[in-house]
């Protein structure tokens, strides 16, 4: 384990909650979503029930139309069931209002997504704090609690770049202190290397995993098998239903590949660790 | 920093005690927890946590305003242009007919309230009515007969022509009035050099000039001779030049000052053989007695005319208050008119905005979604295309008022009338400018915050 590394755990271990033998992060039953499109319904999840403990790092898999970006959808609570009931740390989710779910969406998850999604105008210092802004916080506290997120991720040198003078490897970590800002109890995250090279998907799964190390609850959606050997569970959704839940048997360790990556060449970056310090572009 | 983890910590024992009371009462056929706190006193807790810093929400809805409003600044500023010009023209308007009437107010009250003004109807040729006064039916004896109504302090019949007056080389064209003496006092004409025409000019019918300030500069300015005690010609006849007046203003083009008055009978006798008066002029002792010195003097006329009840007067008999009224009704009008066109100005600028609103809303939509999913509520949305539009119409409000006083200060400088900027009207363009962008803005916002957060962040 690097210094970096080190002082990523030390550093941050008051920002991500305690959650040992705690209700589990996620409690979904008999989840069913239907769509209408005119006079015909499509069944897009049948009665899905699924429990994630605390501290679990879990891959959803499933070719496209399994339901599994629904099912994302309503994990993220972007979006309400036709039946069926999901708890998000002991909270009942599946009724509220939609400013009810902003709020949890606010203070309880995290999003990455695969095109990253930043405020193109805003600097990576105010794309991170966006929730904040929204959940309240003086502006002082805004940038002291953004400016923190961003060091984690070891952007603590670009806090007033815009995302276009950003790599790609850049801006999806900007997202992932946005993510991690407002001390979520699930990271939720879409595709999240769907966007980066191979050298920069493992960067950005180095985090992930060192995140998860501390505790954090993460739920990756990806088609990519080799990305989900970097969870510790992977399920797999087809035609609406979980059809295999499973311990992954050998999960890949994205710090040591990237030791290797440094040792096969190491002048052709200094980066080896779980942030590594980028180059200027 | 330790605030939310004990929230976490508290809302989760909360949780795990309510699932163990669960499991206790034997319901375990659900394993879930149930959240113990009632959505209202939820929401309740929501809404006191948001509000602490609502300021700063609204500083960073400003500041997004602004820096969406300069990405597109050409878009902006051509957008603004229809707040703008109706802004703009308001302010121009009411600058300019403010004036006016500051101008008009002050002329009349120089005129006095108490003044009588008597002109002769409109002729009528075979039923068409001619303009006001073209008739000649008023008389130096009309006149006299109204000296000997109560509280009449003074009366002058007016005759009046314009001439060519010539001084040595000089030469100016002029308007002359042949006047009574106590003209002077009715319309409060003081003497600068030299002396008013008195009882003596006006029995002899002597050929004597007082002259306005302009003509006596027009005149005797090239050659710096002093203008009393020399000799003029008015057309074809000699005056002599007894004083001179003090300056009483200009109004734009029409001053009060290019004039000469000489005495009624030498008007008469030298200059416009006529039997006829071009107006009278009353002055009564007090402002109170004023109508009934009105009616007595219509009364008086009309048995002079010989003019019996129910047919119409050859004449017409109006006081200051009357023409104060008239003079205020011409603005008023023109006010009115002006701020029509400035509704339709601010409608159509109000269209605009909301046409590059639902634009920018279109444009916008992926960035809609990604600040819903990171906990924007639809409030929260709505609010900050309200005020993007509100930005953009006050924008325009104040540009419209600095151009509004621009042209408002040419214009009045131009005609000669005071200038005269109107707080309250000033703030008044202000805050209709602000209240087309919320009204204009309001569609295009809740537009935005109906968005469905899922369509809106798959939007490329």
């Amino acid at each position: 384990m690097s210094d970096r590394e080190v002082q990523l755990v030390q550093g941050n271990e008051q920002s991500i909650p305690v959650t040992q033998r705690r209700p589990p992060i996620v409690l979904v039953r008999n989840l069913t979503k239907v769509y209408r499109l005119g006079e015909t319904s499509v069944p897009a999840l049948r009665g899905v029930s699924l429990t994630v403990g605390a501290g679990e790092f879990v891959a959803i898999m499933g070719p496209s139309g399994s339901g599994k970006t629904t099912f994302m959808n309503l994990l993220g609570c972007l979006d309400r069931p036709t039946s069926g009931d999901y708890w998000l740390v002991g909270r009942k989710v599946s009724q509220m209002t939609p400013d009810e779910l902003a709020d949890v969406r606010n203070r309880r998850i995290g999003f990455v997504f695969q095109g990253f999604h930043l405020l193109a105008r805003s600097t990576a210092l105010q794309n991170v704090a966006l929730p904040l802004m929204y959940a309240g916080l003086s502006r002082a506290e805004q940038e002291r609690r953004a400016r923190r997120a961003l060091e984690l991720v070891g952007l603590g040198s670009r806090l007033h770049h815009r995302p276009s003078q950003l790599s790609g490897g850049q801006q999806q970590r900007v997202a992932i202190a946005r993510a991690l800002v407002n001390n979520p109890a699930l990271l939720l995250a879409d595709e999240p290397t769907g966007n980066l090279d191979s050298r920069t998907s493992i960067e950005i799964m180095a985090i992930l995993q060192a995140l998860n190390a501390r505790g954090l609850t993460i739920v990756l959606v990806t088609h990519e098998a080799d990305i989900a050997a970097y969870a510790h569970r992977r399920i797999l959704f087809r035609d609406g239903q979980i059809v295999c839940d499973e311990p992954v048997t050998a999960t890949r360790s994205a710090q040591e590949e990237l030791l290797q990556f440094y040792q096969a060449s190491p002048t052709s970056s200094d980066g080896y660790r779980a942030l590594p310090a980028e180059k200027e572009r | 920093m330790s605030g939310p983890v004990e929230r976490e910590r508290q809302s989760q024992t909360t949780a795990s005690t309510e699932l163990l009371a669960q499991q206790a009462r034997g319901r375990s056929s659900t394993q879930a927890p149930q959240f113990q706190t009632s959505p209202v006193e939820r929401g309740k807790q929501l809404q006191r946590r948001r509000e602490v810093h609502r300021g700063s929400l609204l500083v960073a809805n400003f500041a997004s305003a602004f820096e969406s409003l300069w990405a597109n600044r050409l878009r902006s500023l051509l957008t603004t242009i229809g707040v703008v010009i109706g802004v703009a023209a308001v302010i121009a308007a009411m600058t300019l007919t403010q004036g006016a009437s500051v101008l008009i107010q002050a002329r009349l009250s120089v005129l006095g309230t108490n003044t009588l003004l008597i002109v002769p109807g409109a002729a009528t040729s075979s039923g068409a009515f001619s303009s006001l006064g073209s008739q000649q039916s008023l008389t130096q004896g009309d006149a006299d007969a109204l000296a000997s109504i109560p509280h009449v302090v003074q009366v002058s019949p007016v005759l009046s022509l314009g001439a060519q007056v010539i001084y040595g080389s000089q030469n100016w064209n002029t308007r002359i009035q042949g006047v009574y003496p106590g003209y002077q006092q009715i319309q409060g004409w003081e003497i600068a050099s030299g002396r008013w025409l008195n009882a003596h000019d006006e029995l002899a019918g002597l050929p004597v000039a007082v002259l306005g300030q302009v003509v006596a500069n027009s005149l005797f300015g090239p050659s710096g001779t002093n203008p009393v005690g020399q000799t003029i010609r008015i057309g074809t006849q000699m005056f002599r030049v007894v004083g001179v007046l003090q300056p009483k203003g200009s109004f734009g083009a029409f001053t009060q000052d290019d004039v000469v008055f000489v005495p009624f009978t030498a008007a008469v006798i030298r200059l416009k053989n006529t039997g006829y008066v071009d107006q009278i002029q009353v002055l009564v002792d007090k402002a109170e007695h004023v109508d009934a010195v009105q009616r007595a003097a219509d009364a008086t006329l009309l048995k002079r005319h010989r003019i019996s009840a129910g047919s119409p007067a050859d004449f017409q008999i109006r006081n200051a208050n009357q023409l104060l009224q008239t003079a205020q009704q011409a603005t008023q009008t023109l006010t009115l008119l002006l701020v029509g066109i400035a509704g339709i100005s601010l409608t159509v600028g109000g269209i605009g905005i909301m046409n590059i609103m639902l634009v920018s809303v279109t444009e916008r939509t992926r960035e809609i979604g990604v600040r819903m999913a990171v906990g924007a509520r639809r409030r929260d949305i709505r609010n900050q295309f309200l005020i993007e539009a509100l930005t953009l119409s006050s924008l325009g409000g104040i540009l419209g008022i600095i151009l509004g006083l621009l042209v408002g200060w040419l214009m009045t400088t131009n005609f000669g009338v005071p200038f005269v900027p109107q707080p309250l009207s000033i703030l008044l363009a202000f805050g209709v400018s602000a209240l087309v962008g919320i009204t204009f803005g309001f569609y295009p916002a809740v537009r935005a915050a109906r968005l469905d957060p899922i369509i809106a962040l798959r939007t490329e």
